[in-house]
C-alpha cells in the first residue's frame, strides 16, 4: 500500500495551476495575459481569481505518494560507521547498511548479513589455543550473496578491509577494542572467512559490527590513514550508490537538514515499501510535535523522538489520529553514589536512601506507571534476570532504622546528623534541561528529607555534567542513564579496574568507584563462561552483589514511546540498540 | 576614502585575529574535551583508545601550541576540518551561512520596511492613541520569547490553519522550475522570518520614533513648517535622514548578532543556519566549527559597522571620513 494524498483535488488543481505540481503550467500564462490587458471589473476579478490561487498554492504542503517523511532529534555527524558510535547516525545506517548480525526485536541473536550464526554445537565456533598460551576462539563466517548499490558483490576482503581500518593507530576509529580482539582473519573465499578472537566470550556468536565497501573506502584509506577520517567517501561523497548494500540508499543528504533516501536496485532481500524515505531533522521536541500534527512529518522516530511524558500528553489528545507504543528500553535511569564520600561509603546509608524513595509512586505520578522500576541494572526482560536479588520497596521505617544504626541517630533542625556533629547534607547532580529528570530529583528531595537527609540539587548542562562524571568530579549523587544490550556484562561500570583515573586516561565508567573483588570475580567469571546455566548463575551472583552493596541506585529502565500515524504498520520497536530501522522493508503505509 | 577603507581593513585583520585567539583559548578553558565526550557515548572504548585519539586530534599538546598550529594553517587558507563531520569548517559553514543570510536578510528587510515608517508614524502623532497603540505592539513583541512566539504561529499557521509548514526547508526536486522553486522555499521560510521579523520589529520601531521624536523638537523643523512646507516634506525631507543616523547604528549592530543570534528560532523551525551550528558545535567541543563560526559572526558584525559608519558620509553631510566637518 502507498501513503495517499492527505489533501483534496481541488487544492491539487490550484497549486497545478502555477506550476508547482507541473503539469498544467499553460493556464495561468494565459490568465496573466487576460488580466494585463483588460482593466475592466472583469478583469479586476481575474486579478483577483489569481491572486486567491497564487496564495491556495503558497499555503499547500507538497506532497508525494509512497513517500514516507520522518524526523529525529538528533543531527547525524560523520556517516562513516567505523569513526564514531552515535544513535542518529546507527538509525540512518541500519537502512542502507547492515551488521553481520543483530539482537531482533524479541531480543534473539539473529544473522543479517551472514546464512547462519556460528556456534559450538554446528562446529563452525571452535575454541582453540592461542600462540600465548591462553584460550581464544575460532568463527567461520558465510556471508549471504548480496551487493553495494554499484553492483560490487559484498565480500570477505570488505570485512578485512575494515579490520585493518580499525586497528590502525591512526585512522581515527573511537573504540579499537573489537577490532583488535580479532587476532588473526583468514579469507576462503569472497563469502567465507574465518576469524580468531583473542579470548573465549560467550556473546561470540554475536558479530555485531558494520562494515565498510573495501572497493571505494580503501584506496582513501591506503593513500593516507591519518586522514581517513576526514577523506571518507562516506562524508566526501554520501550519495555514493557504493556505499550501501540494504535495501536503502542515501540519494540526497544536507548537513543538519535532512537526508533523502530511495530503494537500492541491488538489494535483494524483501523489496521496501516506499519509494522514497526523508529524514529531517529537528531537535526542538515542541517543533517536531508541532510537525508531526501538522502533517508535515509523518512519523518521529521512537528512538529519537519524542520524550515520555510528551507522548503521554500527546496520545490524550490525538489518540484518534496516532498509535503510541510505550516499548520498556534498556536504559537505565539510576543515581550513581559516590563512595568515597565518607556520609555514604556505608552500604546501610545507601540502602537507607534507597528504601526511603517512593520509586513506583513517582512512576505513577509522573509516567503514568510506564516506566517500570529498576531493581538494579539488569532488565527484568533480560533472561539474566535475577528474580531472587534483593529488591528494596518504600520503607520509611526502615530507612530510619537503619540510617540509626549507621550513627545518624539524632536530627537537628530536620536534618540528621551523626557522633561528629556532621549533618547529613548531600548533593545530587543531573542533566540541566532535562524536565522529568528534575521532577524526579524534586521528590527524591523531599522524600529523603522525610527521613531526615537533606538533599541539594545541582542540575548542569550536559556538557559540564559528563565532564564531571568522567572526572569522578560530583560530591554526593549523580543522577543519568546507561544504554546496555541485551545480557550485556556490565563490566565497565562495576569493575575495579573501570574506575577513571589519570592514570587510565579517565577511561571506564565506574564513577562511583566502586571496588569489590566478588564483584570482580563475578565480572570476569560471566563473560567467559559459555554454558546459559552456569551463566545465569554468574548473572545471579552480580546482581546479588551489587542488590546488597547499592554502589549504584536503580530508579527505572526508561520507555521509548513511539508515536506511530494509524496507517503506518511494520514499525517494531526492539528497545535494546538495534534499532527499529533495521527491519525498514517491512514498514508500509495501509488506509 | 581609499586610505580609510585601508585602515579599517587592517583594524579588521587584527580584531578577527585577537578574537581567535581569545575564543580558541575560551573553547579550549571549556570543561571536558571532545575525546570525553566520545568515552561517555562509547563504553568499549580503553584508555589506550584514549591516549590514541587524544595524539591524533592533537589535544595532548599545550592549548596554545594548538592556537598555534591552527593559526599557521588558517593564513595559508586552511581553516581545519569540523571532528562532528568530518569535512572542512567552510563546507560546513557555508551552505548554513547562506541559509542564516537567507533567513536574517529577509527578516531585516521586512522589519526595517515596516519599522521605520510606523516609528514615524507613531513620532507624528506622540501620545496620541495610535502611537500608544504601536508602542503596545512594540512592547508585546519585543516582551514575547521568540520560542514562544514561534509556537504559536507554527500552532496557528501550520497545525490548526495548515497553510504553511511547520518547519525544515523546501525539499525541491531537480526538475523543478524557478517559480516552483521559489514559491516552495518562501513557503519554508515564512514562519522563520515572521518570527524573526516580529521579535525586532519592537526594537527597530521604538529606535526609530525616538530618533524621529528628537529631531522633529529641532529649530530647522520648525523653521519648515513655518514657511508651509507641507507636513510629508517636512517629515521625509528634513526629519528622516537626520533621524536615520543613530538608528543606523542599531540597526547595523543587530544585523552582525542576527548571524549568530537567530539560534532560538532556527532550531525552532529545523533551520539549518550558522547559529545553530555554533552552539552545536560548542556542544559537541567541535573546535574548529565553533571557532571559525564565531569569527563569522564577528566579521559580520564589524562589517555592519564598517557600513553603517560609511552611511553616515552618505546620510549626513556634516560627517566626514575624516571625522571632521567638510
Amino acid at each position: 500500500m502507498v501513503r495517499q494524498p492527505r489533501r483534496p483535488p481541488a487544492g491539487a488543481a490550484a497549486a497545478g495551476a502555477l506550476g508547482i505540481l507541473g503539469p498544467r503550467t499553460s493556464r495561468p500564462a494565459v490568465r496573466l495575459r487576460f488580466c494585463s490587458t483588460s482593466a475592466t471589473l472583469t478583469g479586476m476579478m481575474g486579478r483577483l481569481y489569481f491572486l486567491a490561487l497564487a496564495l491556495c498554492a503558497f499555503c499547500l504542503p507538497a506532497f508525494a505518494k509512497d513517500e514516507l517523511v520522518l524526523a529525529m532529534t538528533q543531527t547525524p555527524g560523520t556517516m562513516n560507521p567505523l569513526i564514531s558510535s552515535m544513535l542518529a547516525k546507527s538509525l540512518i545506517h541500519n537502512m542502507t547498511a547492515r551488521p553481520i548480525t543483530a539482537y531482533d526485536p524479541s531480543w534473539k541473536v539473529v544473522c543479517l548479513v551472514c546464512t547462519g550464526l556460528s556456534t559450538l554445537q554446528n562446529g563452525k565456533a571452535r575454541l582453540v589455543d592461542l600462540p600465548d598460551g591462553k584460550k581464544g576462539m575460532e568463527i567461520d563466517v558465510e556471508l549471504r550473496p548480496m551487493r553495494w548499490g554499484d553492483g560490487t558483490p559484498v565480500t570477505s576482503k570488505d570485512v578485512a578491509f575494515t579490520l585493518e581500518v580499525g586497528k590502525h593507530p591512526l585512522s581515527g576509529v573511537a573504540s579499537s577494542e573489537g577490532y583488535r580482539r580479532i587476532v588473526k582473519f583468514d579469507i576462503k573465499d569472497d563469502t567465507h572467512f574465518t576469524m580468531t578472537v583473542d579470548r573465549v566470550t560467550f556473546d561470540y556468536s554475536n558479530i555485531d559490527f558494520q562494515f565498510v565497501p573495501a572497493h571505494i573506502e580503501k584506496p582513501i584509506f591506503d593513500a593516507n590513514p591519518a586522514d581517513y577520517r576526514n577523506k571518507t567517501a562516506y562524508d566526501t561523497q554520501p550519495t555514493n550508490p557504493g556505499l550501501s548494500f540494504g535495501p536503502y540508499r542515501i540519494t540526497e543528504l544536507v548537513p543538519g537538514n535532512r537526508i533523502v533516501l530511495e530503494p537500492n536496485a541491488m538489494w535483494t532481500g524483501e523489496k521496501p515499501h516506499f519509494k522514497r524515505l526523508v529524514i529531517k531533522i529537528i531537535e526542538s521536541t515542541a517543533a517536531l510535535e508541532a510537525n508531526l500534527l501538522s502533517g508535515n512529518v509523518d512519523y518521529v522516530l521512537g528512538e529519537l523522538g519524542l520524550s515520555l511524558d510528551q507522548a503521554l500528553a500527546f496520545e490524550k489528545r490525538h489518540k484518534d489520529k496516532f498509535n503510541v507504543l510505550y516499548k520498556p528500553a534498556l536504559i537505565y535511569e539510576h543515581i550513581d553514589v559516590k563512595l568515597d564520600n565518607p556520609l555514604l561509603g556505608d552500604r546501610r546509608v545507601r540502602q537507607a536512601i534507597l528504601m526511603a524513595i517512593d520509586r513506583k509512586a513517582i512512576s505513577d505520578k509522573l509516567f503514568e506507571g510506564k516506566q517500570p522500576v529498576a531493581h538494579g541494572g539488569t532488565s527484568p526482560l533480560d533472561p539474566m534476570f535475577n528474580t531472587a536479588a534483593r529488591q528494596y520497596g518504600y520503607d520509611p521505617a526502615a530507612s530510619r532504622k537503619l540510617l540509626d544504626e549507621a550513627g545518624f541517630a539524632e536530627i537537628k533542625n530536620g536534618v540528621r546528623q551523626n557522633a561528629k556533629g556532621e549533618r547529613f547534607s548531600i548533593e545530587i547532580t543531573t542533566t540541566a534541561g532535562n524536565r522529568v529528570r528534575e521532577q524526579v530529583a524534586q521528590v527524591i528531595q523531599s522524600q529523603l528529607r522525610q527521613v531526615g537527609i537533606e538533599l541539594r540539587i545541582k542540575a548542569e548542562p550536559p556538557r559540564i555534567f559528563s565532564e564531571g562524571l568522567n572526572r569522578r568530579n560530583f560530591s554526593g549523587l549523580a543522577m543519568y542513564a546507561w544504554v546496555s544490550r541485551p545480557q550485556g556484562v556490565p563490566r565497565s561500570t562495576l569493575h575495579s579496574q573501570e574506575i577513571p583515573s589519570a592514570a587510565n586516561g579517565w577511561s571506564g565508567q565506574n564513577y562511583p568507584g566502586y571496588a569489590n573483588p566478588e564483584m570482580d570475580k563475578a565480572l570476569d567469571s560471566t563473560e567467559r563462561e559459555l554454558d546459559d546455566d552456569k551463566r545465569r548463575a554468574l548473572f545471579a551472583d552480580i546482581q546479588r552483589i551489587h542488590a546488597d552493596d547499592l554502589p549504584v541506585l536503580p530508579l527505572f529502565f526508561r520507555v521509548d514511546a513511539f508515536v506511530l500515524p494509524r496507517q503506518l504498520k511494520g514499525v517494531v520497536p526492539t528497545g535494546h540498540l538495534n534499532s527499529s530501522t533495521l527491519w525498514i522493508e517491512q514498514w508500509r503505509w495501509e488506509e | 576614502m581609499s586610505r580609510y577603507l585601508a585602515v579599517r581593513a587592517a583594524e579588521i585583520v587584527v580584531t578577527l585575529a585577537l578574537m581567535s585567539l581569545v575564543v580558541y583559548l575560551l573553547i579550549g578553558l571549556m570543561p571536558g574535551d571532545p575525546i570525553d565526550l566520545m568515552i561517555a557515548g562509547d563504553p568499549k572504548m580503553t584508555s589506550a583508545d584514549a591516549a590514541r585519539l587524544r595524539a591524533l586530534y592533537g589535544l595532548d599538546r599545550p592549548l596554545i601550541e594548538r592556537y598555534l598550529a591552527w593559526a599557521g594553517q588558517a593564513v595559508q587558507g586552511n581553516l581545519g576540518y569540523s571532528r562532528s563531520y568530518s569535512l572542512p569548517v567552510l563546507s560546513v559553514l557555508g551552505p548554513r551561512l547562506l541559509n542564516t543570510l537567507q533567513l536574517a536578510g529577509l527578516a531585516f528587510v521586512f522589519s526595517c520596511a515596516i519599522a521605520l515608517p510606523l516609528g514615524i508614524w507613531a513620532a507624528s502623532r506622540p501620545r496620541s492613541r495610535i502611537d500608544y497603540l504601536i508602542n503596545l505592539l512594540c512592547f508585546a513583541g519585543m516582551s514575547a520569547p521568540p520560542f514562544w512566539l514561534a509556537l504559536l504561529l507554527i500552532t496557528l499557521f501550520a497545525v490548526s490553519l495548515g497553510w504553511l509548514p511547520a518547519g525544515g526547508m523546501a525539499d525541491i526536486p531537480a526538475n523543478a522550475s524557478w517559480g516552483t522553486a521559489l514559491l516552495q522555499k518562501l513557503r519554508y521560510a515564512a514562519l522563520p522570518v515572521m518570527t524573526l521579523t516580529l521579535v525586532q520589529l519592537g526594537a527597530y520601531t521604538r529606535f526609530m520614533r525616538s530618533a524621529m521624536i528628537e529631531v522633529l523638537r529641532q529649530d530647522y523643523v520648525r523653521t519648515a513648517r513655518a514657511k508651509g512646507l507641507p507636513e510629508r516634506r517636512v517629515m521625509w525631507g528634513h526629519a528622516f535622514a537626520n533621524a536615520l543616523a543613530p538608528v543606523l547604528t542599531v540597526l547595523a549592530l543587530s544585523f552582525g548578532g542576527l548571524f549568530s543570534g537567530a539560534l532560538i528560532t532556527e532550531t525552532m523551525f529545523a533551520w539549518p543556519g550558522v547559529g545553530k551550528a555554533i552552539y552545536q558545535a560548542i556542544l559537541d567541543n567541535d573546535y574548529n566549527l565553533a571557532l571559525v563560526g564565531l569569527l563569522m559572526a564577528t566579521f559580520a558584525t564589524i562589517v555592519g559597522n564598517l557600513l553603517a559608519d560609511l552611511a553616515y558620509v552618505w546620510i549626513d553631510p556634516r560627517v566626514s571620513i575624516a571625522g571632521t566637518a567638510p
